[in-house]
């Protein structure tokens, strides 16, 4: 297992068998674009030919096959497989024409940054002959508790920006709670977005996207653009069909117990190696920019405690929620995660203790302050189950404590802007 | 009067066998909410909590021998929904779910056969509920609270007891607090507890604690504006610093596409006439300032 930086103290490594997800932690996981055609493609979807390459060598390949089997004159398209938006403006999505440029091109995006996230495979297909697109997706409706297909004639743009644009363009339709999409509620959609001449296409992915879904328990799967591309059909002639172009989507990781394999899928750059020792830790820390680190449990009291920190002047660190009945060993890996942060030079334990034993937090703190060398003002606040005990351990081990949730912020700022002195 | 628990609640614990589902029944029972029944398959016939509770095998026997009408629910993911909808099928009226970590496409079946049968499924990952001095139903510590008539509506769990902490300390008594779950498929929604509060002669002031993602806060302060403008109304919402993008702890907390912002439901809450406090623990000094005497 691979721990993050330890140069700032000496707490060992923790035992590498990894733990069940806290509970409350629970990080949305998104997928690549080639992950998820293959996903697709199991639920039976149309999606055009394509291959994977993490070398020039393997694109330059990949391309001479795609361009052979094309027509003549044909292109490849070459995509980063990374998971941030705009990929095509920040150069990630090129057209080549050659087994050479293919090449070239692979070359030059293999390794690129994109937003801070480097591109380590790139995805090769033929270049889509596109007639017209479109965007279709299957989302989770919180208020209607309900899957919501949303579609619209204008594909290829973020559906954000038409929302805000045009909001009477996009179709919305719901699919049954128990039924999942029925064929009717399907055809309507295709009517409703103008795909009327290729209906029977257009419901299968229609009812693929909710089935998809499902399948893999994702809480969001797009295609945009979905797209009527112009193919050689078997005699040569030209012929028409409608195809997934793009896709993403994003999984419920509450559910990824019972998806083994689809943990695989996770992208490693997509999770800062802090996250990834969080996670298997069971604990939920999202690393921020401050130098307030912070360590809470329940996740509505650690946002209200970072806003807090915020309020007093200072800047937090993380996002950090032990979860319900964390007990001293989870509160000593906690400290590890804050510490390793080098920007840390004051920390805020705020704790409500319901299930959680005040106690045994103040263990923990303690035993996590014995092996850290590198010293850090702490400011704790432990209220609710057993706060009696935790005081009185506290206080023997000479920590500074505060009562109310203000004063604590208020002097985990102070601590940060004396270190910072 | 209260809502959603009281007195009269007759409540089945399902899971009352497991660590949790004990451990949490003994809370409830101490604080003098009438357990009348437990229910664990395979453990028909035994008793919990001493001798003092019948275990039961399904829910629907548990109905039939006790009465039970209220129906709390300590089982593992995997399981949840499927006590949900055991309990909705038995005749069971109101639902807590305090599991966490459904798969959210679980919840919408489960979610829609409650609504079938005309039962109430509050949560799932939610704390419960307490009517202070009369029951309380899920894990909220009972010794955070003092009787009264404000009505407090949380989206999460130990920030609502420092609310309620807050309030206490500030000798402002709860007529009920309501936990409605962080997870994006709930069954109760501000608006539903806001609807119930309205309707309870006992509630006079109204505490709604909210936090970034979704839209549920504005929809409710919506009708809030309109239908209980009569009430002081104080509010606070968690995540003003949560960057966009990152989903903060519970599953629904989270910033897309601009949406969901902490700024967009503190206004919405202020159009309708809520104070929005900057720290939990303003709210009681808040509330006072709306012109609650309680």
């Amino acid at each position: 297992m691979t721990v993050g930086p330890l140069r700032y103290h000496r707490l060992p490594s923790p035992p590498a068998p990894p733990v069940p997800p806290a509970r409350g932690a629970r990080i949305r996981v998104k997928i690549q674009e080639a992950d998820a055609k293959t996903l697709l493609v199991a639920q039976g979807l149309p999606v055009p030919a394509w291959q994977t390459a993490r070398t020039v060598d393997e694109a330059r390949a990949a391309a001479a096959r795609f361009l052979a089997d094309g027509p003549p004159g044909g292109k490849v398209v070459i995509k980063a497989q990374v998971l941030v938006g705009g990929r095509g403006k920040a150069g990630g999505v090129k057209l080549a024409g050659s087994e050479a440029e293919a090449a070239e091109v692979a070359g030059a995006i293999l390794g690129m940054d994109i937003k801070g996230m480097t591109v380590r495979r790139v995805l090769i297909g033929p270049a889509a002959d596109i007639v017209k697109e479109y965007y279709l997706s299957a989302v989770l409706d919180r208020a209607e508790r309900r899957i919501l297909l949303m579609g619209s004639a204008e594909g290829g743009v973020e559906i954000e920006q038409v929302a805000a644009d045009h909001p009477e363009a996009i179709i919305r339709r719901h699919a049954d709670p128990l039924l999942g999409l029925l064929d009717y509620q399907a055809r309507d959609l295709a009517f409703a977005l103008g795909l009327g001449a290729q209906l029977k296409d257009a419901v299968r992915i229609a009812k693929g996207l909710v089935t998809t879904m499902r399948a893999y328990d994702a809480d969001l799967v797009e295609i945009n653009p979905l797209a009527i591309v112009r193919e050689s059909g078997v005699d040569g002639a030209p012929m028409e069909r409608l195809v997934c172009l793009d896709a993403k989507i994003t999984l419920d990781d509450s559910a990824l117990p019972r998806h083994p394999g689809l943990e695989e899928l996770r992208d490693p750059d997509e999770e800062a190696p802090a996250d990834r020792e969080a996670r298997e830790a069971g604990l939920t820390f999202i690393k921020l920019d401050g130098t307030i680190g912070c360590m809470v449990n329940g996740a509505g009291l650690a946002m209200t405690t970072m806003d807090l920190v915020k309020r007093a002047g200072g800047e937090p660190a993380n996002f950090l929620d032990i979860g319900g009945g964390a007990r001293a060993d989870k509160v000593a890996h906690a400290m590890h995660l804050i510490l390793a942060d080098p920007k840390v030079d004051a920390i805020l334990v705020n704790i409500f203790g319901g299930i959680t034993r005040g106690d045994e937090v103040a263990r923990g703190l303690i035993e996590a302050r014995a092996q850290q060398t590198r010293d850090v003002p702490m400011v704790v606040r432990i209220v609710g189950t057993n706060a009696a005990e935790a005081a009185t351990l506290l206080e023997e081990a000479r920590f500074e404590t505060a009562t109310s949730l203000d004063d604590a912020a208020a002097k985990a700022v102070a601590a940060s802007r004396g270190a910072a002195a | 009067m209260s809502v959603l628990v009281g007195r009269e609640t007759r409540l089945v614990v399902q899971g009352i066998t497991g660590r949790e589902g004990e451990f949490h029944a003994r809370a409830m029972q101490a604080y003098g909410t009438r357990i009348v029944a437990g229910m664990t398959p395979g453990k028909g016939g035994q008793s919990a909590l001493d001798g003092t509770v019948p275990v039961f095998d399904t829910v629907a026997d548990a109905v039939r021998e006790t009465g039970a009408d209220t129906s709390c629910i300590f089982v593992p993911a995997a399981g949840a929904p499927d006590a949900v909808m055991e309990a909705a099928d038995a005749g069971i009226a109101t639902i807590f779910c305090i599991t966490e970590g459904i798969p959210a496409l679980d919840m919408i079946p489960a979610v829609e056969l409650v609504r079938s049968r005309g039962a109430r499924l509050i949560g799932p990952n939610c704390p419960g509920a307490t009517s202070p001095g009369r029951a309380k139903v899920g894990i909220i510590p009972g010794s955070i609270h003092r009787e009264g008539r404000v009505g407090v509506v949380s989206r999460s769990g130990t920030l609502t007891y420092e609310a309620v902490q807050a309030m206490t300390d500030a000798g402002l008594g709860q007529s009920t607090c309501v936990g409605i779950g962080g997870d994006p498929i709930i069954g109760t929604t501000f608006l539903d507890v806001l609807q119930l509060f309205a309707a309870d002669p006992d509630t006079e002031a109204i505490v709604l604690i909210g936090e970034i993602g979704g839209a549920a806060e504005e929809t409710a302060a919506a009708w809030a504006a309109e239908h209980l403008a009569h009430l002081p109304k104080v509010a606070f919402i968690a995540g003003r610093t949560a960057p966009e993008g990152k989903r903060m702890g519970h599953a629904g907390a989270i910033i897309s596409g601009g949406a969901g912002t902490a700024a967009s439901k503190v206004a919405a809450l202020e159009a309708a006439g809520f104070a929005v406090a900057g720290s939990p623990t303003e709210l009681p000094g808040l509330l006072r300032a709306a012109g609650y005497r309680g």
